[in-house]
């Protein structure tokens, strides 16, 4: 059971449309810091949408129309004022397909902290590169060759580094879009190990098609079903004792 | 009887054989499928298709073979007739002696002249003779190969197999014909040029600094008073010929890189929808004027335009300079250099513009940072196919950048590029085999050369791109 730590943010009430089709129906919840929220159900039932609402990536798809509101410690994020270049920089995002840029794993890792103006120094830079890997667990299987392409790194060995990046820029919630659907076994196991480490740090949401990983690494879960929040609770109630016939469909395996 | 020899009556010909053969064979094994009971090994338009090609081929490379083949075989006769009527006279005015004769035979002009009347009427004759034969031959080529294929129809025959094979070979031979075109266009340029460099230095053209082919509008040309140095030989140093191609080159690239991929970055990374679905296709309409219409414009606004800012400045800008040429130029290639990088540009994967934004980048930084270094390499391809249009580029030249052979740098100036000598050497009288028109060549060659390198240059950037993001 995960120690009560305070909540980090507050939705209520969000909706998303894609023009005319309305992807997420009035969902309200609240995800305590420090912890690691999962979000699961079948495909297109708005959770990966959910997700895009912490960090207003739904901006960037042109047809998306977000309502409600959703407050990061107390402050609106909806709030049309608010940059979101800098909400996302306390909002990190690891994808589902690894997209480390097309340049060196140093780079990589220290893009954020330059566009932001974190360090100010090269000196600077290289410790946070240097933090941000090793908390990634990516340091000791890249330290002797941080001025290679980022792009030559196996997918689990990229998945880390896109972890490392979103990590350097110091962020406190991250977000993660099914960050293993495109690894194998052992890459997820690590990033799986990753996670929990990375739970002290930050708070964590992540989106997942595998309720075995949901299980493993959450303390909350929310279920989602045709754009609706069906149920939420802590894990081992969501898997244990399911209050929602949909729910216990879902997690035993009858539908999804 | 000139209806069954004329070309056009012959193609009707053969395109009727041609369905009939489709009809019957389709019937046959359809009735023979029918009679014995079984089914076809494949469906009754395929032997249709296999005999009806059976009849157009052998035709078709008969026609082929023998339209190539016939003409230089009666002017060789025409012309031993003529060696025997005017033992006297020389090998170019017998050339011209037969251009007479065929003329004459055709109808196009007349003659008093009895021995030439009377070639024309041998000429005419063998022309006739040549004709009817290829008649009987295609007929007999396409009869034997229509019983051929005709027989061999059959429920059992594996049509459709067989009509596969053909058609591949013709997807082949298509595609043989793009290459072999190339190389003989390659060919006929490297024999002149190999002629002319037997007669000039090769040295002396690649690097001589003065260019004086004796060309008839050389009176017009700025300075010629002191081009004279040639003589009526000429002169062929080709570097101001090459500097005037490179400076409006440059100044084309200069105008058409920056306008062109900022037009590009704005289309595919910050313009709305609506507005790309405008913008876009007019940037295209550009691609579609024709070159002599912007040679229009550079001639008759750019020109004066650019002279008259000069003379507010105090400088003197000749009334055709490289920059009214260079900065049109740079105007038509624009739609080229925007729709070849807004095409790079949106094959940038889309989780890298996410991976970016997700890490708090602005749309700015995204496209700077992110976007095109990933991009670069195909960008560098757009822009090196571009240069190779611009050097390439004849009509606006031709009209807005003069003829002089400078040696300068002066963008104000009038110079004159590679292509508008070509086009000044090969057109009015010349005879073909003098220096003059042979240096034509060899500046097609050159520039050909050139424009093939950043060609497969570019090539070779966009597959580098293409391998990163497969």
């Amino acid at each position: 059971m995960a120690k009560k730590t305070g909540i980090k943010i507050k939705a209520a009430d969000v909706s998303v449309h894609y023009g005319d089709k309305q992807a997420l129906h009035n969902v309200s919840l609240d995800i305590e810091a420090k912890t690691v929220t999962a979000f699961i159900g079948p495909s297109g039932c708005g959770k990966s949408t959910f997700l895009r609402c912490f960090n207003r990536m739904n901006d960037v798809i042109p047809s998306a129309k977000v309502s409600g509101s959703i407050q990061l410690d107390g402050a609106e994020i909806n709030d049309a004022a608010l940059d979101p270049v800098l909400l996302r920089a306390k909002v990190g995002m690891v994808f589902q397909k690894p997209n480390p840029f097309p340049k060196t794993i140093f780079e990589n890792v220290a893009y954020g902290p330059r566009i932001h103006g974190l360090v100010t120094s090269r000196r600077e830079e290289q410790d946070v590169v240097e933090d941000s890997l090793k908390k990634a667990g990516l340091w000791g299987e890249v330290s002797d060759r941080l001025h290679d392409q980022a792009t030559a790194l196996s997918g689990g060995q990229q998945q880390r580094l896109c972890i490392a990046r979103a990590i350097a820029v110091n962020p406190e919630v991250l977000l993660m879009d099914e960050p293993c659907s495109a690894l194998d076994p052992i890459a997820t196991t690590i990033i799986e190990e990753l996670i929990s480490e990375l739970q002290k740090k930050f708070t964590i949401l992540i989106v997942t098609h595998s309720m075995q990983q949901a299980a493993r690494v959450s303390q909350k879960t929310a279920y989602f079903h045709l754009g609706e929040l069906v149920e939420h609770g802590t894990t081992v109630d969501i898997f244990s004792n399911p209050k929602n016939d949909q729910t216990e469909a879902y997690i035993s395996g009858k539908i999804g | 009887m000139t209806f069954f020899t004329s070309f056009s009556s012959l193609a009707l010909l053969i395109v009727v054989i041609a369905i009939a053969t489709y009809l019957f064979s389709r019937r046959k094994v359809t009735q023979a499928a029918a009679a014995d009971h079984v089914k076809p090994h494949s469906l009754a338009r395929y032997y249709g298709l296999y005999a009806g090609a059976w009849a157009l081929l052998p035709a078709f490379l008969v026609l082929v073979v023998w339209t190539l083949g016939s003409q230089p075989f009666i002017d060789a006769n025409v012309q031993t007739l003529l060696v025997q009527a005017y033992p006297d006279l020389e090998k170019g005015f017998l050339d011209l002696k037969l251009a007479q004769v065929q003329n004459i035979a055709a109808g196009l002009i007349e003659s008093q002249d009895e021995t030439l009347l009377k070639l024309a009427d041998d000429y005419a004759e063998a022309l006739q003779q040549a004709s009817n034969l290829r008649t009987s031959i295609v007929l007999l080529a396409m009869l034997v190969a229509v019983i051929y294929a005709y027989r061999r129809v059959s429920p059992a025959l594996k049509a459709r197999i067989l009509f596969e094979t053909l058609l591949r070979r013709a997807f082949f031979i298509a595609a043989a014909i793009a290459i072999v075109t190339t190389v003989g266009i390659i060919a006929s340029l490297l024999i002149e040029a190999v002629r002319f460099f037997s007669q000039y230095g090769l040295l002396d053209f690649f690097f001589g600094t003065h260019w004086s082919p004796n060309v008839a509008l050389r009176e017009v040309a700025a300075g010629a008073a002191d081009e004279d140095v040639g003589g009526s030989t000429g002169s062929f140093g080709m570097l101001p010929v090459m500097a005037g191609t490179l400076l409006v080159a440059t100044i084309a690239m200069a105008v058409a890189l920056p306008i062109g991929l900022f037009a590009a970055i704005y289309m595919a990374e910050f313009a709305s929808k609506r507005v790309r679905d405008v913008v876009k296709p007019t940037l295209e309409v550009l691609a579609g004027v024709p070159t002599v219409v912007y040679g229009f414009f550079a001639a008759l606004t750019a020109a004066p335009f650019f002279r008259a800012i000069g003379l507010n400045l105090g400088l003197d800008v000749s009334a055709q300079s490289a920059l009214a040429a260079g900065a049109v130029m740079g105007v038509m290639i624009i739609p080229f250099i925007s729709s070849l990088s807004d095409d790079v540009i949106t094959a940038v994967p889309q989780s890298l513009r996410d991976g970016a934004l997700g890490l708090g980048s602005t749309r700015g930084e995204m496209v700077t940072k992110v976007v095109l270094p990933a991009a670069f390499p195909g960008l560098v391809g757009a822009f090196l196919l571009a240069i190779s249009r611009a050097i390439g580029e004849t009509m606006i030249v031709v009209m807005a950048a003069g003829v002089s052979a400078k040696l300068t740098a002066n963008p104000l100036e009038s110079v004159t590029t590679v292509t508008v000598q070509i086009v000044m050497l090969l057109t009015g009288d010349t005879a073909f085999d003098s220096l003059k028109t042979l240096s034509a060549f060899a500046l097609g060659i050159t520039l050909f050369t050139a424009t093939l390198l950043l060609n497969i240059a570019a090539l070779t950037a966009a597959r580098r791109l293409g391998q990163r993001y497969e």
